[in-house]
């Protein structure tokens, strides 16, 4: 017995070392982010910023114009992840609970197409979206995303389990499928919107290929590309500055993981597929 | 009794109503949808096909009528260019050795945390998973910050009296720098994973191997790995199916560099794409697309197989 517990101490000794060592690059990223440009740059360097400074940021908040990439990044996804909750869900209830010409063949399509990564679609897309006169639009970067084939399969999935006695009454007592679906059927699946709208959150907060391209000036950068972009220019150097933007955009969604980790966790568990 | 027969015809006419205005129903709730995800999905999947065959140009967005059918010549010009191999080859290294790493790394993870319980193992759990949450672009800033030449990760080897090198200067380990960076992120997802998958594992079964006096190590190499197969093979192949499209890594870090060392395929489509080539960058894209389907394919049989 002493030598389980031993063993067991053993074990989460190492397993402390490894998460301070895994942790360690967002301490640093912290750390940096508000050292100054002198203090950066010094061999070696400094682990405790000697004059800790908010200039960084504050360069962030005034010139480089943080609030509109912010906005940017946020409407993005909010449209996004509406537009999944709601057309995800409405095509996963005709899969899951009708029946109608075309059904095999919508979700064998849905099933082809979960994992055609953005890089095979986003030259024709490109393409497209110029010729629409979308480009450098909220509609072109939000639109690409606004259905998901993952949102569908995972909501057909949850509604499947849905028992059909339930529905078949409603529809008994003469409510309409729409009723049915808004009032029924969607209050029930709390648990697949949960997953689905962080999961979609979650990708559009990071996507970076399709806003590269579809955003051609800065009122309409995304945070990521705001900071790739910045990172690759002349301030490539300036890693106070850097690392700054880099906690800007990773402590939202740290905050929102670390509220909702359970269902982060659960949607990883369970979909498997992000 | 005497005439069954009106009834069901009636019932019959009745239902075939009903069911074509259950029909109409389901197509209007999956209208937005197929509309959404055909314009926006089918469309540039079977547009990036049709274009890989032309000699398209971002000149042709204007005049599409100058575009050429001409066959498989981008997939001859591509498989002819020395960095399309070398991609290839960046792409399949990322993933070789990305993969069985970051695979053992997680497993050991899942494996310690599997025989603990309550609040200690959620805080791990939670940890460790953390990177997977976070924008690519954002922790490349900091990762390329610690692989400065004079950076943290240099200082802390010269404690031990090693001289790292430029990390991401080096053609030599700017790419294992890059995986290092993505086992880093991506050990999370399958912790997770395979932490589900042992959870399903039986303990009788690991009881009765403890009764045969199967120690500890045994135990994992002949029950638990095993049982775990599936689980694994599944992670393996999710896994890769993100290291396949590696590209923010090298664009933040490396730009593809040094001597084209980081260049992944994704990265010179995305070149391609900014040189205007959009012929040949459909035609790499739809190359890497294939592989991604190839190994997509095997997670169907598995998922399948599953169940």
């Amino acid at each position: 017995m002493s030598f389980r517990i031993k063993g067991r101490t053993v074990t989460y000794t190492v397993l402390t070392a490894g998460l301070l060592a895994w942790l360690l690059p967002f301490a640093w990223m912290a750390l940096g982010s508000v050292k100054n440009q002198g203090e950066i740059l010094r061999r070696p360097p400094t682990w405790w910023p000697e004059n800790p400074t908010g200039e960084n940021y504050s360069q962030w908040f005034g010139h480089l114009h943080f609030s509109t990439f912010f906005m940017n990044s946020l409407i993005v996804a909010v449209l996004t992840v509406l537009g999944n909750l709601v057309f995800c869900s409405m095509v996963g209830y005709a899969l899951a609970k009708m029946e109608f010409p075309g059904k095999k063949l919508l979700f064998a399509t849905v099933m082809v197409t979960l994992m055609v990564p953005g890089v095979v679609t986003f030259v024709p897309l490109f393409v497209m979206v110029s010729k629409m006169g979308l480009l450098n639009s909220y509609a072109a970067l939000v639109l690409p995303f606004l259905t998901a084939p993952i949102g569908v399969f995972l909501m057909r999935q949850f509604m499947l389990g849905i028992p059909e006695a339930l529905l078949e009454a409603a529809r008994i007592d003469g409510a309409g499928e729409l009723r049915i679906f808004a009032r029924i059927v969607m209050p029930l699946c709390g648990p697949p919107l949960a997953t689905l709208g962080i999961l979609t959150f979650l990708s559009s907060w990071n996507n970076f290929l399709w806003p590269l391209v579809a955003a051609q000036s800065e009122d309409r950068y995304t945070l990521p590309v705001a900071l790739s972009l910045y990172s690759t220019g002349q301030n490539a150097t300036n890693y106070g500055l850097l690392l700054a933007g880099s906690v800007l955009i990773i402590v939202p969604i740290l905050l929102l993981f670390v509220a909702l980790q359970r269902y982060f966790i659960q949607g990883v568990a369970t979909t498997g597929l992000k | 009794m005497t005439s069954p027969r009106t009834p069901t015809v009636v019932n019959s006419t009745v239902g075939s109503r009903l069911r074509r205005k259950q029909a109409y129903i389901a197509w209007g709730f999956c209208l937005p949808f197929v509309l959404v995800f055909g314009i926006f999905m089918l469309v540039p999947l079977l547009g990036s096909f049709g274009m890989s065959f032309t000699d398209f140009t971002a000149r042709d967005i204007r005049s599409p009528f100058a575009v050429n059918f001409v066959g498989i010549d981008q997939y001859t010009a591509l498989f002819g260019d020395p960095r399309f191999r070398q991609a290839m080859l960046v792409t399949g290294l990322f993933v070789v050795v990305g993969i069985p790493l970051t695979m053992t790394v997680a497993l050991a993870l899942a494996l310690a945390l599997n025989s603990g319980s309550g609040r200690i193992v959620s805080l791990f759990r939670v940890g460790f998973y953390a990177p997977v949450v976070t924008s690519i672009v954002a922790v490349s800033v900091v990762w390329r910050y610690i692989l400065q030449p004079e950076g943290l990760a240099n200082q802390a080897l010269s404690l031990i009296g090693i001289q790292g090198p430029d990390w991401l200067n080096d053609s030599t380990w700017a790419l294992p720098s890059l995986i290092l960076m993505a086992v880093w992120r991506n050990v999370g997802t399958l912790m997770i994973i395979f932490l589900a998958g042992l959870q399903a594992v039986p303990q009788d079964v690991h009881e009765a191997a403890m009764m045969d006096g199967a120690g500890g190590f045994r135990r994992l190499i002949s029950v638990t790995l095993p049982l775990l197969r599936p689980t694994l093979l599944l992670g393996a192949v999710l896994i890769s199916v993100g290291y396949l499209q590696f590209f923010e890594e090298a664009f933040v870090m490396t730009k593809g560099g040094p001597l084209d060392a980081t260049l992944s395929v994704a990265y010179y489509t995305y070149q391609q794409f900014g040189f205007g080539e959009y012929g040949l960058a459909s035609a790499a894209s739809y190359v890497l697309f294939l592989v991604i389907a190839l190994v997509s394919l095997v997670q169907f049989r598995l998922l399948r197989s599953q169940d």
